[in-house]
């Protein structure tokens, strides 16, 4: 009698790491899969595959930085680089936390500087080289690095591309 | 006691931003009467040479950077010929390493010009291309920086430690509170390291200079940012390996960030048009440290200490278990070339 009890609760157990694990693969994937492919947004190529880090290595991918993310609750990170109309280099980051109040924490570390506010996400700064903004969870950073007219611009609408998938 | 320091950090600082200003003006005068030597006995040296015309269009003029580089190795090493200072730090039949910092991407990276010039002065010295190594932690790093990967005889190699047959050495080096396995490109490739970081803010450190690129040449440098990476960067800095080889620092200071370092934040970026250099990193960071914070004030934003991210490491650097060099301003000899 105790043996099967201990058999059903082990079964139990068993089901439930398992529908765990397939939790979080499939939470994984749409973190990644926020990142739009080429032309998904207007003029966007994605020139990168996309790399994923776990709390464990964010630090190989941004250094000392990783520490304010890994304290908020990051769960995991997926980066991609972007190229808009060929020639504005970018590079755009997802960070998956573990709750709303971790994004918030995140994106209210930065002071606000000469930022633009723009209608994205629960809350959103724009700058002319780069836009953050956050939903959920989710912490999403888009940087460009050469600054031309357009790239303020052209980071909200990549923005407005990830938002969207995220929001799915 | 603690108002002389103030005063005396006040006077330094003051010193590091004149400079600035007078450089872009003295440009055209001979060597001798552009560099503004403070000489004194048993001080570290420290040159900061500065060229408000560095850049043209979009990025740095590659003659312009060889002559930024002339302009603070003469001063440095006091010589009228380009390629004297370098005969001072290398001889031919060395292979030369290059460290440089690219972790943040192609916007806050060590500079490709800066490199190409050093590495053309080195040629000029005596060194074969071949025996050049432009290295950092991963291949991907270096040709997100715009670095082009190369193994090919006849030209300055460029490789990440992770490259195919490169990694880290199996056993590992201790220094208080630090153990680390540190690359194979610094213990078996090279004989003696040029370190070439770049000038940042950095959200932990406070400031990453000179010392803390280190952490690039170590395989676990995740273990090492605890307690605001203090005394890790001193201690990295002790590995023995690192002491025998890296023998002097390039600063880049051409582009630098005073806030939202260490990554890419545009918005904290700024073209400083320097190169900061010397044999002392402990002085070539604390000069770099004056630079922020003078950029920070300038920006309306707190120092570093005043925010809790004063490089404590600096002058743990300076202590008598490391001895890696000084942090007292009254002890730095600060030339603007």
């Amino acid at each position: 009698m105790i043996g099967n009890i201990k058999f059903y609760v082990a079964v139990v157990i068993a089901v439930a790491l398992l529908f765990a694990g397939t939790g979080c693969k499939n939470k994984a994937a749409s973190a990644a899969e926020a990142l739009p492919q080429s032309n998904q947004v207007t003029g966007w190529e994605k020139v990168g595959e996309t790399r994923t880090y776990t709390p464990s290595n964010l630090s190989d991918y941004i250094n000392g930085g990783a520490e304010q993310y890994i304290k908020a609750g990051v769960k995991d990170t997926v980066t991609s680089d972007y190229k808009f109309q060929n020639k504005i280099e970018a590079v755009a980051d997802v960070y998956t936390m573990s709750d709303a109040q971790g994004a918030q924490t995140i994106f209210e570390a930065d002071p606000a500087g000469n930022a633009k506010t723009v209608p994205l996400g629960d809350a959103a700064r724009s700058y002319s080289q780069s836009l953050v903004f956050r939903k959920g969870p989710y912490l999403v950073r888009i940087v460009a690095y050469q600054d031309a007219p357009e790239v303020q611009q052209a980071l909200v609408d990549l923005g407005r591309g990830i938002e969207s998938i995220l929001s799915k | 006691m603690k108002e002389k320091q103030q005063t005396s950090r006040r006077e330094f600082l003051k010193t590091c931003v004149a400079g600035t200003v007078v450089l872009g003006a003295s440009e055209g005068l001979a060597f001798a009467e552009k560099a503004q030597e403070v000489i004194t006995a048993r001080k570290s040296k420290v040159v900061i040479a500065t060229d408000a015309s560095l850049r043209t269009g979009s990025g740095v003029d590659p003659k312009r950077a060889l002559a930024l580089l002339d302009r603070a190795m003469k001063a440095y090493f006091s010589t009228r010929n380009p390629v004297d200072p370098w005969k001072k730090l290398v001889r031919p039949g060395q292979v030369v390493g290059l460290k440089v910092n690219t972790i943040a991407g192609p916007g806050l990276s060590t500079n490709r010009e800066l490199v190409a010039a050093i590495a053309e002065r080195l040629q000029q010295a005596g060194i074969k291309p071949y025996d050049i190594v432009i290295w950092d932690r991963t291949n991907r790093e270096l040709q997100r920086a715009g670095f082009q990967l190369s193994s090919e005889l006849n030209k300055v190699r460029c490789i990440g430690t992770d490259a195919p047959g490169v990694g880290y050495e199996d056993a590992s080096e201790s220094f208080g509170s630090v153990n680390c396995r540190v690359s194979k490109l610094l213990t078996q490739t090279c004989d003696v390291v040029i370190n070439v970081p770049l000038l940042k803010d950095h959200g932990m450190a406070g400031v990453t200079l000179s010392l803390k690129n280190m952490y690039g040449v170590i395989n676990n440098p995740q273990q090492c940012h605890s307690n605001n990476c203090n005394p890790g960067v001193a201690d990295v800095a002790m590995l023995p390996s690192i002491r025998k080889k890296v023998v002097f620092t390039i600063a880049d200071a051409t582009t630098c960030c005073y806030e939202g370092g260490p990554r890419f934040n545009p918005q904290y970026a700024w073209e400083h048009n320097s190169i900061i250099v010397g044999h002392d990193p402990v002085a070539v960071d604390y000069t770099g440290w004056q630079i922020i914070d003078r950029k920070r004030v300038e920006n309306g934003l707190k120092t570093l200490e005043a925010v809790g991210r004063g490089p404590k490491y600096i002058a743990v650097a300076a202590d008598t278990n490391h001895r890696l060099g000084t942090n007292d301003p009254k002890h730095i000899s600060l030339v603007q070339a």
